[in-house]
């Protein structure tokens, strides 16, 4: 297997191309078989790779497997390589199982769907361009997953074709995403024009070995993280997120939660020796983290969209990882994305299952009193919630804490930022303790605000949609224990091998006295129970009631909220329309102007040859004169 | 001797030929045979990409013969890493216009498919011609059969567009004929001998003042033809009035005509010239790019839309030529072939549905993917391959032209770098409109899905577009040796060297790494940690 490495994306390519071109004429059993068996198959051929490069490299070096030479022009040269390391060896698990489940999810969720062939050739062609992003061996064949998520992403956003808000939220993302695209394109310009590869290991090395200028690796970095601002949905490229719930449901959770949106922190992952050595920009990678997963948790408190929530509190939860990794947290970035791939894919598929009993209904406002209607998906998303919150030991609790203590007592930074990140992170906590328990709460308790054919229509989902729920929610509640328990650190020590050696930065080891540890976790734990007891307070036995009274009582701040700071509306008068407009000046002022201008040009030579006329009379005597003075002329010219 | 150039080159006129035989009425058997005729010549080419020696850097396969001997008039043809997919660009793309118009074209069948052969030929005759008058009279015979397909299959404007295409391409290269007999003139006071042919010309020495004059004499008539902005705004009008089949070979083929000549002529005949105002061109480019992207935004007509992504797009192969470095230029010639494939499937789909709906307004559409799920498939992967989507040949060809560009050049290859952006915002607007949201127009509720022959035509151009996508490098390694040779002229200029040191002043952000600069400008030594597997580069 590891020297096939490129079978693992292979399979559920071809997954897609054989539900993309006979899916449709060989019925739902074929698909559903095949779709499973390519998502299944890409997990178990990582699984046995993983198992395989465990045994080959009991220390974690890297392993190649060089394909064939992709382009090779002038001085830049590439390669279809794909590699295993420690960092690829986690994104490939994560992405497979959890790619699996939600594939198996889908064939409940999807049953009903027109377009079932479509839907699962996109899903299996995503997991193969998610595959080539996390095992490709250079930024560029990243870049080539990189874009083809987006394609994905861009296709189920707009799954539901025929409605006008789908397609046009896939393109917004689309369109968004290039915008950091172009930050990341700019960024293997520079790492051509410079370094003259950009292999992750070659950048890496010469990056480590030192004497590269500081502008250099900082812009690099800044170009990358740009990249990374669309991709993972941070400030100020995040609008697309929200949009993107247009998809269906497992699309959300997948692509939207678990796996493509966390590419842009396996990025800077995967760039740490350019980062560590740019703390400028590290500061700028864990400030925007910082301000996102505040800023976003802010508008996810005021949403009645159930999945609207979720996606905010994704966009939230992508900010805590930027602060890991922004503060040289790696691993603790790293465990934050596997915690949260297991707890947001569960509360997204949660979400799924809720909406499927509602017959389709998102809106908070008409549910309420679903605890006892569907049990499983009610103890599924309670443990995910209790995950997300950070009760303490479910695994969000490990993970978030370990950012917020690395974000306080972090190396690099000086200690008044330190304290800003950390404080924005902790109120952020909060806020994410408050929605979700008012999320619990307004859906699961209360009285059933819908309609009665709704209620009649309550049902708990089939056991395909219901088997990745429970065991989603397991891994949720254990999952940050096993992986990541302070000072018996799985992860920490598994992924150790990826950080190479820096000349002058320093280590991404945090020392932290057992006091002040015990007391950040006293502190993330107290903010959990605080958040949650204020929920409960005002949406377990009120239902809307205090959202009305924060209506009246704050009004401006509840619209503010409610329109999401009308960021879309400002985006569109200050950059869309100006666009637009200049575009339009473009073509009906300038255009037309070179056209008239070329017209007047016209017309001079038209009148010239008018007066030219003049000279033919038809005397083949004076054309004759003419053509001899012609050929004086031209030879005194060349003379 | 090989005859392979002459066989390609006269094959399609010896077919026209033959069909002005042919009764009027009898259009099947008319289109058939034209369709025959176009894939024998793409046979015929084949045989030049059989023939065609790898590692040689000058020109193959070459033929020549005196044509007018008291003026050094030579029919001189052969074949290079610059040309030789530029060629077989043509003869694919010909038989893709006879099969994509097999049913649309009733009017004057028999004359259609004689004009679309004779400039099938002439196109060849273009970029195989090592004659500088042969290679003007076939690049003036172009013209001639695209005035009649646009004046006589054209829309409804199609007079004003035709004569406004004749008479911008012809101002641009009457000026080109001049310095041509210039050149010749000088070459023949240098040396005695007077010859048009272009190997022998090459090293003409020239008094700086007459090798400007003569640079933009050469320019202005290719930069009319890629179109350059700001001459640019014959293309529109010639696009939207032309029928399908015409859109697709002047965007397939007709703009890199002007690309092809700046690489075949401007730059090793005018070195000098060329290195110290390569600025003003990479300038024009760039702002091509971006305006191209801002003005097909806006088009209310896709046929106008598409036409405005032709001006963005050919100004990234401006771009590429004149930044002066081996990876930009392979990107650009590359970058022509795509482009050909991409456009030429998009005006392909673009005729598709306006055969069918008689509007090429966007306005008029939405929710086609419901009534042509087939057709929207090949829409949308043609529009993948427009806006560079990693995987398929656009992207080689982009970022091969940035990334090479960007280490002469790097303020402008970052400002058309925004090209990516607004490409993906023309390109997904165009198909929203079209293919997604409600039904809301009755027409669009029964619209026939697409016909077998229009299948058969985008299925090789697909095919193409993923073949350039994955493997690259089997079309760039033949470039390779040819646009070596081109740079080796320009970079020997004093400018040009001049151009490398200023590319070493910029490459000092590294330290120990630090590659000796005029490497950025050479093709790389081979990599040791790569087995260079399956021969493959």
């Amino acid at each position: 297997m590891l020297n096939t490495l490129w079978l693992i994306p292979i399979l559920p390519f071809a997954g897609f191309l054989l539900n993309g071109l006979f899916g449709k004429r060989l019925g739902k059993g074929f698909v559903t078989a095949v779709a499973l068996l390519a998502s299944l198959g890409a997990a178990v051929a990582g699984t046995i790779a993983v198992v395989q490069y465990h045994a080959a490299y009991p220390t974690g070096g890297l392993h190649l497997n060089l394909v064939y030479n992709w382009i090779a022009s002038g001085s830049i040269g590439a390669d279809i390589s794909f590699q295993l390391d420690p960092l690829s060896v986690v994104m490939l698990m994560v992405v497979t199982w959890v790619g699996f489940l939600i594939h198996l999810y889908s064939v409940g969720y999807m049953a009903h769907e027109d377009g079932y062939g479509r839907y699962f050739a996109y899903l299996n062609l995503f997991l193969a361009e998610m595959l080539v992003l996390i095992l490709g061996s250079s930024y560029l064949l990243m870049f080539v997953g990189w874009e083809g998520v987006g394609l994905c992403s861009y296709l189920l956003i707009g799954f539901y074709y025929q409605t006008d808000y789908a397609p046009a939220a896939g393109k917004k993302a689309f369109i968004v995403n290039r915008i950091g695209d172009f930050g990341f394109l700019v960024a293997m310009f520079l790492m051509f024009a410079y370094f003259g590869s950009v292999d992750f290991a070659k950048v890496s090395s010469i990056a480590a070995a030192g004497g590269v200028e500081h502008w250099l690796l900082t812009a690099i970095c800044l170009l990358l993280f740009l990249g990374a601002v669309g991709k993972s949905a941070q400030i100020p490229l995040y609008v697309w997120l929200p949009d993107a719930m247009a998809g269906p449901t497992p699309v959300s959770a997948l692509i939207h939660a678990a796996t493509m949106v966390t590419a842009g922190v396996y990025m800077v992952v995967r760039s740490n020796a350019l980062f560590r050595l740019a703390p400028g920009a590290m500061m700028v990678v864990a400030l925007i983290g910082a301000l996102t997963a505040l800023f976003a948790a802010t508008i996810g408190i005021r949403q009645w969209d159930i999945k609207k929530v979720l996606a905010y509190s994704t966009v939230s939860q992508l900010g805590f990882m930027f602060i890991g990794v922004g503060v040289g947290a790696f691993t603790a970035g790293i465990f934050h994305l596997i915690t949260h791939a297991f707890f947001k894919a569960c509360l997204f598929l949660g979400s799924g299952s809720v909406i499927h009993a509602m017959s389709g209904e998102q809106d908070m406002r008409k549910m309420g009193g679903l605890k006892s209607k569907i049990p499983i998906t009610y103890w599924t998303f309670a443990i995910a919630t209790y995950a997300i919150a950070g009760f303490p030991p479910f695994a969000g609790f490990f993970s978030k804490d370990e950012i917020l203590a690395s974000a306080l007592n972090n190396p690099y930074f000086p200690k008044p930022f330190s304290w800003l990140i950390w404080s924005l992170g902790t109120v952020a906590a909060f806020c994410t303790a408050y929605y979700m328990y008012r999320l619990v709460y307004l859906t699961f308790f209360g009285n059933f605000r819908g309609t009665h054919e709704q209620e009649h229509h309550l049902h708990e989902s089939p056991a395909s949609m219901t088997i990745p729920l429970i065991i989603l929610a397991a891994l949720s509640a254990v999952g940050g224990a096993l992986l990541g328990w302070p000072h018996h650190h799985f992860l920490a020590a598994w992924l150790k091998p990826i950080f190479p050696e820096i000349g002058g930065a320093p280590e991404a080891q945090y020392e932290i006295s057992p006091n002040i540890e015990y007391a950040l976790m006293l502190v993330s734990s107290a903010i959990a129970v605080i958040g949650w007891w204020i929920a409960r307070t005002r949406f377990r036995d009120r239902g809307l009631e205090a959202d009305d009274q924060f209506a009246r009582n704050m009004p401006a701040v509840a619209r503010g909220m409610e329109n999401k700071w009308y960021v879309d509306e400002a985006y569109g008068a200050t950059i869309v329309r100006p666009l637009e407009g200049l575009s339009q000046f473009l073509w009906r002022g300038i255009d037309a102007l070179i056209d008239g201008t070329l017209a007047i040009v016209g017309y001079i030579v038209a009148a010239i040859g008018d007066l030219l006329r003049f000279f033919q009379t038809g005397n083949v005597r004076n054309y004759a004169l003419m053509f001899f003075l012609g050929v004086i002329v031209f030879i005194w010219v060349l003379a | 001797m090989n005859y392979i150039l002459s066989i390609t080159l006269w094959l399609p006129v010896a077919a026209a030929v033959i069909l002005l035989f042919f009764p009027k009425t009898a259009a099947s058997a008319i289109k058939g045979f034209g369709l025959l005729a176009s894939l024998a010549t793409f046979v015929a080419s084949l045989g030049i990409l059989n023939g065609f020696h790898e590692g040689v850097a000058g020109l193959q396969l070459t033929e020549s013969l005196a044509w007018i001997p008291q003026w050094g008039i030579r029919y001189a043809l052969g074949v290079d890493g610059i040309s030789l997919w530029l060629i077989l660009l043509t003869t694919l793309l010909t038989p893709v216009v006879f099969l994509s118009s097999w049913n649309t074209i009733h009017k004057h069948p028999k004359e259609y498919v004689i004009a679309f052969l004779i400039m099938e030929a002439a196109m060849i005759g273009v970029f195989v011609a090592s004659d500088l008058l042969l290679f003007y009279v076939f690049f003036e015979l172009t013209l001639l059969p695209m005035y009649l397909v646009i004046g006589v299959w054209g829309g409804a404007n199609r007079i004003y567009a035709a004569i406004k295409f004749f008479l911008f391409t012809i101002a641009g290269s009457l000026l080109m004929l001049l310095g041509i007999i210039y050149l010749a003139f000088a070459h023949f006071h240098d040396t005695g001998v007077l010859t048009f042919t272009i190997t022998e010309l090459y090293g003409t020495t020239l008094a700086p003042h007459a090798q400007v004059l003569l640079f933009f004499a050469f320019a202005l008539a290719f930069a009319i033809k890629v179109p350059l902005f700001p001459l640019h705004t014959w293309l529109p009008d010639a696009h939207v009035e032309a029928p399908t089949g015409g859109s697709i070979i002047l965007a397939g083929v007709m703009l890199k005509m002007g690309t092809y000549g700046f690489l075949r002529f401007v730059l090793p005949f005018f070195p000098d010239a060329t290195a110290k105002y390569a600025g003003l061109l990479i300038a024009l480019a760039v702002i091509g790019i971006v305006y191209g992207a801002l003005v097909a935004w806006v088009q209310p007509d896709m046929k106008k839309l598409v036409a405005y992504s032709s001006v963005s797009h050919l100004g990234f192969c401006v771009l590429g030529i004149f930044a002066l470095n081996q990876t930009s230029i392979e990107g650009s010639i590359l970058q022509m072939v795509n482009h050909g494939l991409s456009t030429g499937a998009l005006f392909l789909c673009v005729g598709v549905i306006y055969e069918r709906r008689h509007t090429r307004l966007l306005a008029d559409y939405g929710g086609l993917a419901k009534t042509m799920p087939v057709f929207a498939t090949f829409f949308i992967i043609a529009m993948l391959s427009s806006v560079g989507l990693p995987g398929l040949n656009g992207f080689i060809g982009e970022f091969l032209i940035l990334a090479g560009s960007f280490q002469t050049w790097p303020r402008a290859t970052i400002v058309a770098a925004t090209g990516v952006i607004l490409a993906a915002i023309y390109l997904l607007w165009l198909i929203q409109r079209v293919f997604f949201g409600p039904i809301t127009k009755e027409e669009n509720k029964n619209v026939r899905e697409i016909a077998w022959n229009e299948v058969v035509a985008l299925v090789p151009l697909v095919v193409l577009m993923v073949w350039i996508g994955v493997r690259p490098n089997v079309f760039l390694r033949k470039m390779t040796p040819s646009v070596q040779q081109l740079l080796q002229i320009v970079h020997k200029t004093d400018a040009g060297k001049a151009m490398i040191a200023g590319v070493g002043r910029r490459v000092s952000g590294v330290g120990d790494q630090n590659r000796p600069h005029e490497a950025m400008l050479r093709p790389p030594t081979p990599d040791p940690r790569l087995p260079l597997s399956g021969g493959v580069r």
